[in-house]
């Protein structure tokens, strides 16, 4: 009894590729030397109308993510959504504390005032902003995800050192083990390496 | 290397068996970053380290022992910092009177101290906020360790207002949380403002230290994996593969992350800016909201902020450039040419803070308020003379020593001076707090201000919590950003020659 037998929505798909072993395939990782050659390399992927697909690199290299075609993220406007609603619940917090939950006279002054809750207003928008800008991009990257079938790699892991790599997903419909391998070898790729998926 | 320890390298290099190979810098540069040519950009890594160098050189000391300079300073400055707790205990345990304070001087070291650390807080976000909007690269060298000793001062200044209450156990109610006496805050106050700044800015800063740290965090993890795939077994091993993994969030340098990553570090950068001038204000409206002569003042919010950011990168020279001696090759990631920048923010924000200064005056003597004028020849004459014109000695007249080239580019003068504005702006808010409050209306109300043991132990204390911080931050953690370095090497850099471009762009 599996879990997906009650839940028969999340039954995995079958893989499209298997091992020798009998392990599904996760995908496909090539090395490259420089910085130049991953982000030529990476042009013509986009260019040859690969999906999932993926170059990784130690630092956000400049460049790269419009040599990838990838497209510009929503981040923004959730941070603007954030942004909004922490200046929002302050204003209301501090109005309905001060002018109608329980009014107290402070130096005369109107008791619903709106110049003396600026501050709160402000700090509060910021406050929120950032953690919808943090977290935000932690969601929208589907992090944290501490395993993935990439770490199983040894080379992989010279990525957050000093390595380039690109590596194809077999979910993408143009891959196949033996032309992807190919394609990424007339690329410049080097060390070639099929991932087992988890 | 040894394929048990890849970084066998760096081990016998922190152990002093080996220097990294360097070559000797052109004549008339320096270290190779000093370059009279305005033309051309100054290199901001020497040596031409790749970037597999920087991951050496940084990652190096987090998985080595510390010197025994290390143990030293950190016994130093642990033992301050357990001094001062005690103290904070006892004057928990007795009660405020243990400090000099008077129904006079109500407020005098324990507010002075608040608003020293909470000014020191502010170079670190000004470096990553404010110069990564001017995308001045240079900043990717002292970001890290500035936004760490902000996160370590404001943590000292935190400390301040807390204690200063009295009754600490009632510090909760200055949060809007419903309590048995039904009143809320009172959010006119501009001390209710500043509870509200001080903890945005706190969190804040923390989330992008931590966010920037992340990329380094999964660097450190996987050559701690890659170690145990190597067959290495010992504790510092495990606890560095599994603590940093886990602060990595599984990071993996994929370049659709990056793209929203980039994003998001530029928008907090973006909320950070105003953030940083509003919180500085807001503090200064602790003072200038009340009717005190020599508090209330228009000048008070930018003055603050421009003392805040002086002192701050006073504070960062101070900590960094022992830092780039006592570790090997930091030389090559901060280098004088960084050092001479920081320098010459020093200058230009001391030259603001000696305006707001004669501004001061000038309003005292242009407003013909009696009080006004009083209060600020008093500062300046009065008994507390000393304090005065060591503020404007360290303040406004040695910063001045940077408009010579020698001085910018000479690390000792550079942090003699830092010293000296450091002490300079622990007595500029001594001044303001207390010559204001140490005289009222009435002859009769004329009462000095004595510090006690206690006050003096206290402050001692935070300096050594933040030291002690700072030395943990040293020895735990990647003290620069790799990731950002990494990019603005020129082999990093795909238009370049260096990074394997072939063709010109």
């Amino acid at each position: 009894m599996a879990i997906s037998d009650y839940i028969p929505f999340i039954t995995p798909r079958a893989p499209r590729f298997v091992t020798e072993s009998g392990a599904a395939v996760y995908g496909i990782v090539a090395e490259f030397a420089t910085p130049a050659s991953v982000y030529h390399a990476a042009e013509k992927m986009r260019d040859s109308g690969f999906a999932k697909w993926d170059v990784y690199s130690p630092y956000p290299m400049h460049g790269l993510d419009e040599a990838m075609g990838v497209k510009r993220t929503i981040l923004p406007v959730l941070v603007a959504t954030g942004a909004f609603t922490g200046v929002g619940l302050a204003y209301l917090m501090q109005w309905w504390m001060s002018a109608v939950d329980f009014q107290i006279v402070v130096q005369g002054k109107p008791y619903g005032a709106w110049e003396p809750f600026v501050p709160i207003t402000f700090e509060m928008g910021v406050l929120f902003a950032a953690f919808t800008s943090l977290f935000g991009m932690l969601a929208l990257n589907g992090l944290p995800r501490f395993n993935h079938p990439l770490f199983r790699s040894e080379r992989f892991l010279r990525v957050s050192d000093d390595r380039y790599m690109i590596a194809i997903e077999a979910e993408d419909p143009k891959f196949d083990p033996e032309q992807t391998r190919a394609f990424l070898e007339s690329l410049g790729g080097t060390d070639i390496e099929l991932i087992e998926d988890d | 290397m040894t394929s048990l320890n890849p970084d066998q390298v760096t081990a016998e290099r922190l152990a002093g068996l080996r220097a990294m190979p360097t070559a000797p810098p052109a004549p008339g540069t320096g270290d190779g970053s000093l370059l009279d040519d305005p033309t051309v950009r100054p290199p901001l890594v020497l040596n031409n380290r790749t970037p597999g160098e920087i991951t050496e050189i940084v990652c190096g000391y987090v998985e080595n022992p510390p010197g025994k300079w290390w143990w030293m300073l950190f016994g130093l400055t642990s033992t301050l910092a357990g001094v001062g707790t005690i103290m904070i205990l006892y004057l928990i345990i007795t009660g405020v009177g243990v400090w000099g304070l008077t129904s006079q001087v109500g407020w005098a070291w324990d507010i002075t101290n608040f608003v020293f650390w909470i000014g020191i807080g502010h170079a670190g976000t000004l470096i990553s906020a404010i110069l990564c909007l001017f995308k001045q690269q240079w900043r990717t060298a002292v970001n890290r360790s500035a936004e760490a000793m902000t996160i370590f001062a404001v943590i000292c200044a935190g400390i301040f207002p807390g204690i200063h209450v009295g009754r600490v156990w009632m510090a909760w109610m200055l949060a809007p949380i419903p309590n048995s006496n039904i009143i809320w805050p009172n959010f006119r106050s501009p001390l209710l403002w500043d509870v509200f700044a001080v903890g945005t800015y706190m969190t804040v800063s923390l989330l992008f230290w931590y966010m920037g740290m992340i990329p380094d965090f999964a660097t450190l993890r996987d050559r701690a994996h890659r170690r145990l795939r190597a067959g290495s077994r010992t504790l510092g091993t495990y606890l560095r593969a599994y603590v940093f993994g886990f602060l990595a969030l599984g990071w993996r340098f994929s370049t659709r992350h990056w793209h929203r990553y980039e994003k998001a570090y530029m928008l907090l950068a973006g909320i950070a800016t105003p953030l940083v001038l509003s919180v500085h204000s807001i503090v200064s409206m602790d003072f200038a909201t009340a009717i005190l002569p020599g508090w209330h003042t228009t000048i008070f919010p930018p003055y603050f902020v421009a003392g805040a950011i002086f002192g701050g990168f006073a504070m960062v020279l101070f900590l960094l450039i022992p830092a780039r001696e006592v570790y090997p090759n930091f030389k090559d990631l901060l280098t004088l040419h960084h050092l001479e920048n920081m320098a010459k923010i020093v200058l230009v924000t001391g030259w603001m803070v000696g305006f707001a200064y004669a501004m001061e005056f000038f309003i005292a003597w242009y407003s013909v308020n009696e009080m006004e004028l009083y209060v600020f020849i008093n500062r300046a004459t009065g008994p507390y003379w000393w304090a005065y014109w060591t503020m404007i000695t360290c303040n406004v007249v040695v910063p001045n020593v940077f408009w010579f080239k020698w001085v910018r580019q000479n690390p000792l003068a550079i942090w003699l001076v830092a010293c000296a504005v450091t002490v300079g702006m622990w007595f500029e808010r001594f001044v303001i707090i207390v010559t204001s409050l140490h005289r009222a209306f009435l002859p009769g109300e004329w009462h000095m201000f004595f510090p006690t043991t206690v006050d003096v132990l206290t402050f001692t204390g935070s300096v050594g919590i933040f030291l002690t911080l700072f030395l943990l931050f040293m020895r735990f953690l990647p003290m620069f950003a790799m990731a950002e370095l990494k990019a603005v090497t020129p082999q990093g850099d795909p238009h370049r020659p260096e990074g394997g471009a072939t063709e010109q762009h």
